[in-house]
């Protein structure tokens, strides 16, 4: 992980950590504030806990997004300090809504300069932000939404499992994850598992990005915590309910990346100070029936 | 006056009143919390086939614990479909396919316009709110909105500080002259009440037993509609009780 980030996220660059609720890479998320990058500009419909966590490590100038909260727990305090007093330092916001987002991802990923959407209309938010704007469609003439394509920098992906080369099976809520790895310049993979190339051609479907836009796989078990992977872990709910205290002032919220951020050296020392804890959400078994992908 | 209560939650009452607003067959896109619940009790009693879409990409979910938030994992397992978000708001939303959108607002006005982005002004607001989320298309696109939440004089301000998602804007004919798709907001559930829309405004129909008019208008910004058959909310039966503290709701997070 520390090499995928020193080599592909630098300050300045624009990143996506997607996952809508699932699949939300920690791991990364402190790594990238570890090498105590700067100037960065944050992506994601969602921005939750990783991103109060950026923000109010002070690693970032912008933020795009559409919805910034504590997914069931609450407002984000570190983002709201720096929004309302410029604390640790201003952020500049470029908002939408859901579609609005997942519009110019899938523009970025077509590589397409814009999206058109049916959307906006009697909305304040295109008052606010300048880049939603209209077009008209040239075989209806109907006036309809219009956002910009986003192709950040780097995307980062936490997959339940991928091969080597990063051909990575996701299942359960898919989010965006599919179109801002294809919007995104690099891709970095992050997984539960690594698996031959063998279990990946034995369910081809289930393959929600192809390695052939993987730029580095990164093997981190239990990268989300506390967020959740379906069929590995649960959602950690009681850290997210108790970030609504440490976040609400700094120095709690600087003691917490002391300790869990600063204070260890990567993912694998966070996940043994954590210990027991994780037994409990370890997730029960809920296997599908196998298809037949024979001719 | 002191009116003798009987033995529920307000919150329980909203539940009931928006569940049973629901009918069988529709296609409903829920929210957390006291939506969630309002949807899933109806499924278990007069409505099996009431087909629950979460924003998170869960289509036909069968959540089998409380869900704690819109991406919980419980609305994957057992569920018929699980899409992408671009999915989601392409062609389940902008595509029709929703009946009732339920959405929350920290501010609601007369027309139904709801904020959940500032209070105050927006490049320097008193409070920043979460933002829009889906909630900007599902008014939009819903063939009906349905507004749950609680009611103050704060939270319903005649003209709110910034319409994140669109009621009837600032009057009856603004949403066709717009081109939305949907018919907007068609029910509102407060602590108090249960309002409606005439001519794009919101109107009192009936009043929660143990609420008064007068409660309503200390908690409204506006001089509200009273509609001339004004009736009280049915309370909740027994049995609607029963599945919402024994089985949806065990913990009594949300009621």
């Amino acid at each position: 992980m520390s090499d995928a980030v020193r080599r592909f996220v630098q300050d300045g660059d624009s990143i996506v950590i997607e996952g809508f609720t699932h699949l939300i890479c920690f791991a990364a998320a402190h790594e990238i504030i570890r090498q105590r990058r700067r100037e960065l500009t944050i992506c994601r419909l969602t921005p939750d806990l990783i991103y109060d966590q950026l923000i109010g490590a002070g690693c970032v100038s912008k933020l795009i997004f559409s919805w910034a909260g504590n997914p069931g727990a609450g407002p984000l305090y570190a983002f709201r300090r720096a929004v309302e007093q410029g604390i640790p330092t201003p952020i500049e916001l470029e908002e939408y809504s859901h579609f609005g987002m997942v519009a110019r991802l899938t523009a970025g990923a077509a590589k397409l300069p814009f999206y058109p959407l049916r959307d906006y209309m009697g909305s304040d938010l295109p008052r606010v932000n300048p880049l939603i704007k209209t077009v008209v469609c040239p075989f209806t003439g109907e006036e309809l939404a219009a956002v910009p394509a986003l192709n950040p920098h780097v995307a980062i992906i936490h997959a339940q499992r991928a091969d080597e080369n990063g051909n990575a099976q996701i299942w359960g809520l898919l989010g965006v994850q599919k179109e801002a790895a294809f919007a995104s310049k690099h891709v970095i993979v992050v997984v539960e598992e690594i698996v031959s190339e063998s279990v990946i051609r034995s369910d081809p479907n289930r393959t929600l990005i192809p390695g052939l836009i993987v730029d580095a796989v990164v093997h981190e078990p239990f990268g989300c915590h506390p967020s959740y992977a379906q069929g590995f872990y649960d959602r950690d709910n009681d850290f997210y309910v108790s970030w609504r205290e440490i976040s609400q002032n700094e120095q709690q919220f600087n003691s917490y990346l002391n300790e869990w951020v600063f204070g260890v050296r990567d993912r694998a020392e966070y996940i043994a100070r954590l210990g027991d804890a994780l037994s409990r959400l370890r997730a029960k078994p809920a296997f599908c029936e196998a298809v037949n992908y024979g001719y | 006056m002191a009116i003798e209560l009987p033995n529920f939650t307000p919150n329980e009452l909203m539940v009931c009143a928006a569940a049973r607003q629901l009918s069988d067959g529709e296609v409903v896109f829920v929210g957390i919390g006291l939506p969630n619940l309002a949807c899933n009790l109806a499924r278990r009693l007069h409505a099996p086939k009431l087909v629950l879409v979460y924003e998170s990409g869960a289509i036909g979910a069968d959540p089998k614990r409380l869900p704690i938030s819109i991406g919980d994992p419980s609305l994957v397992t057992d569920s018929l479909s699980v899409c992408s978000m671009f999915d989601v708001f392409t062609y389940y939303l902008q595509g029709g396919l929703i009946d009732v959108g339920f959405l929350q607002g920290s501010q609601v006005d007369r027309f139904g316009n709801l904020n959940t982005t500032v209070v105050g002004d927006y490049r320097q607001p008193k409070v920043r709110l979460p933002g829009s989320g889906g909630a900007c298309e599902i008014a939009i696109h819903a063939k009906r909105v349905f507004v749950i939440g609680p009611q103050s004089k704060r939270s319903f301000p005649e003209r709110v500080d910034f319409i994140t998602s669109p009621g009837f804007v600032d009057g009856p004919n603004t949403r066709k002259e717009l081109g939305m798709p949907g018919a907007g907001p068609a029910l509102v559930i407060t602590s108090f009440g249960c309002y409606e829309f005439v001519d794009g405004e919101m109107v009192l129909t009936s009043l929660h037993p143990g609420c008064t008019l007068e409660q309503v208008r200390e908690n409204t910004g506006w001089e509200v509609r009273v509609s001339s058959n004004l009736a009280t909310t049915g309370i909740p039966s027994p049995e609607e009780l029963r599945i919402i503290r024994e089985e949806l709701d065990p913990t009594h997070l949300f009621i």
